[in-house]
């Protein structure tokens, strides 16, 4: 029997959907040992969370609210996760692998002298021990992770938009279990959010990013994917050779030294596809790439390609999208 | 203000992965190490706060007698101390297991600021800073890509989604670094003929009184089972482009029927 303890992330109230993926991870896993399934959510008024998390399974929801949690720090929140992992005592803890979570989950497992199986793509019980896999060296291998057979409390970080987010058949109980905290000791303190550009998808978070490199030949032809992007509910991407030149900012790209995304959908257009690119992109489900050059690295991840000159391709992809919408 | 970089030494990104005999670990034969991409922007940032305030850089990797290589790398670009906690004999390390060896280490120095990559490249995991952050008793900011120095804190932009946390911590404190447009330098070649002079402090993870032993191998928090390459995708299916027009809606066909994306 594991008991599972699943962290849901909030932001202004609102819980992000890679929470509840998994949350519907740890339901599975909860009913495939017969244990309990809880979670725990920190913020300031988010005890109306519940109900919304009781419907994916939780029978118990711990609910860490203070004023000094209104916004993120690791120390506040380390604080709030540690007391639930107290109070339920689960041999499973589940994060989800977001900026949050990844900030999150080691504090809290170094505090336990516990590790953590970071950012996997797939994730199992065997006989009550967790199994997951993830990609390593630049997606050129795959490892199997599993705790140490000794672990009292297993770690894990799933990745956002690899697993599915549903609903129970029969919602849990949901009850409320207040953790008092005591005085929080916050040292390093998020003064001030600048949010992106209104209206933006995040590339982190998008189920569909469209992508531009060195191909688009320059800051003036964004306006060119940004069209296509609107027309599929996309958010934009950029790889490094695009964002080096100057071209877009570095929140935008995609690899290994920007942003690693798993979309349903990733459309590559002129971008030749290193291997740094595909280390940030290489979990996509579909892969579409639209390059001049026939032998560039990313028709070999592809799932489609289309060999021509984006400039023609691109718009005629907005213009379908826009009859196909209509 | 004296400043500590964590460096570490991993296969360069371009370099073919062969699964090693063991099964769980990569063939270390003809690869190439560097240092983590992400280290090398935590060691810049550190030299140009000490250039604009002074104070000492020290590096300190945890690793085999051949990261020397980039802790010498590290000297060459301005940095005052190199320390090498050996690996020599240990089994695999996880990142609680080197976290702790960081922190045993970085307890010894008197160190303002304690930076890393915000992952190293390879494992990815991502794990090291927060951990450091907790075993030291620091704060810790990860993705950091900008700092600003104020009188005992630094305030950080950190790359969130969709969003720029500016985040304010009080000395000492431990940050991960994110790439940023303090692109790292290169090594003079006075530099360099400097870097070859000077020691570089090794030590046994017991001189640090931590038992390796009971933390790695078989013993690590985390285990890797097996390591394997990934299965080939299939082979793209190329739509043919002659037309444009008629290339769009057949994309947008078969992402639609066939792929079942839109």
């Amino acid at each position: 029997m594991s008991n599972v303890l699943v962290f849901i992330e909030q932001r202004d109230g609102k819980i992000r959907k890679a929470s509840l993926e998994a949350l519907t991870l740890g339901r599975t896993l909860a009913a495939k040992t017969s244990g309990a399934l809880a979670a725990v959510v920190a913020g300031s008024g988010v005890a109306g969370l519940a109900s919304e998390i009781a419907a994916y399974g939780a029978a118990t929801v711990y609910v860490a609210d203070a004023p000094e949690l209104a916004l993120y720090s690791s120390e506040g929140y380390t604080a709030a996760l540690d007391a639930a992992v107290t109070a339920f005592a689960p041999s499973i803890l589940l994060v989800s692998a977001t900026m949050m979570g990844k900030d999150l989950a080691p504090r809290l497992a170094a505090r336990r002298r516990a590790s953590v199986l970071p950012d996997v793509i797939d994730l199992d019980a065997v006989a009550g021990r967790l199994v997951g896999q993830r990609p390593v060296y630049s997606g050129k291998a795959r490892a199997t992770v599993t705790p140490n057979a000794n672990a009292t409390l297993q770690i894990a970080t799933p990745r956002p938009n690899v697993f599915a987010a549903a609903k129970a058949d029969a919602p849990g109980a949901g009850a409320v279990e207040t953790l008092s905290l005591g005085e929080l000791r916050i040292r390093a303190k998020v003064v001030r959010v600048e949010t992106a550009a209104a209206g933006e998808l995040d590339v982190a978070e998008a189920d569909k990013i469209v992508s531009g490199g060195r191909g688009i030949k320059g800051p003036e032809n964004w306006p060119l994917l940004r069209g296509l992007c609107h027309e599929l509910g996309a958010a934009l991407g950029a790889s490094r050779a695009a964002v080096d030149a100057g071209w877009i900012d570095h929140a935008y790209q995609v690899g290994q030294t920007g942003k690693v995304v798993s979309p349903s959908l990733y459309i590559a257009c002129g971008i030749s596809g290193a291997i740094q690119h595909l280390a940030g992109m290489g979990s996509s489900k579909v892969i579409v790439a639209i390059n001049k050059d026939a032998e560039a690295p990313i028709f070999k991840v592809a799932t489609y390609g289309i060999v021509g000159d984006l400039f023609q391709i691109v718009p005629a992809l907005t213009e379908a999208a826009k009859k196909m919408k209509s | 203000m004296n400043h500590v970089v964590c460096i570490a030494y991993v296969p360069d990104t371009d370099t073919k992965i062969k699964v090693g005999a063991s099964g769980t670990s990569i063939d270390e034969a003809g690869v190439k190490w560097i240092v983590s991409p992400y280290d090398e922007y935590a060691l810049e940032a550190a030299l140009r706060a000490k250039e604009a305030k002074g104070g000492t850089v020290t590096v300190l990797t945890y690793g085999p007698a051949a990261a020397e290589t980039g802790l010498r790398d590290g000297l060459a670009r301005g940095a005052d101390e190199a320390v090498r906690i050996a690996s020599e004999g240990v089994g695999e390390a996880d990142s609680l297991a080197v976290a702790t060896l960081l922190a045993a280490q970085i307890k010894t120095m008197k160190a303002d600021v304690v930076w890393l990559g915000n992952k190293g490249v390879g494992t990815d995991a991502q794990l090291v800073v927060p951990m450091l952050g907790e075993l030291l008793d620091l704060p810790h900011v990860t993705l950091v890509t900008e700092l600003d120095w104020k009188d005992g804190s630094v305030v950080a932009h950190r790359e969130i989604e969709g969003a720029t946390e500016i985040v304010e911590a009080p000395l000492p404190v431990v940050i991960g670094a994110q790439k940023s447009k303090a692109e790292p330098r290169y090594a003079s070649l006075k530099g360099i003929m400097a870097a070859k002079k000077k020691q570089i402090a090794v030590k046994k993870p017991a001189d640090l009184g931590v038992d390796i032993a009971s933390m790695s191998g078989a013993n690590a928090a985390v285990v890797w089972t097996k390591l394997e390459l990934p299965a080939a995708r299939q082979a793209v299916k190329l739509v043919p482009a002659d037309d444009p027009a008629k290339a769009a809606e057949e994309l947008l066909r078969l992402l639609r029927e066939e792929a079942k994306v839109l």
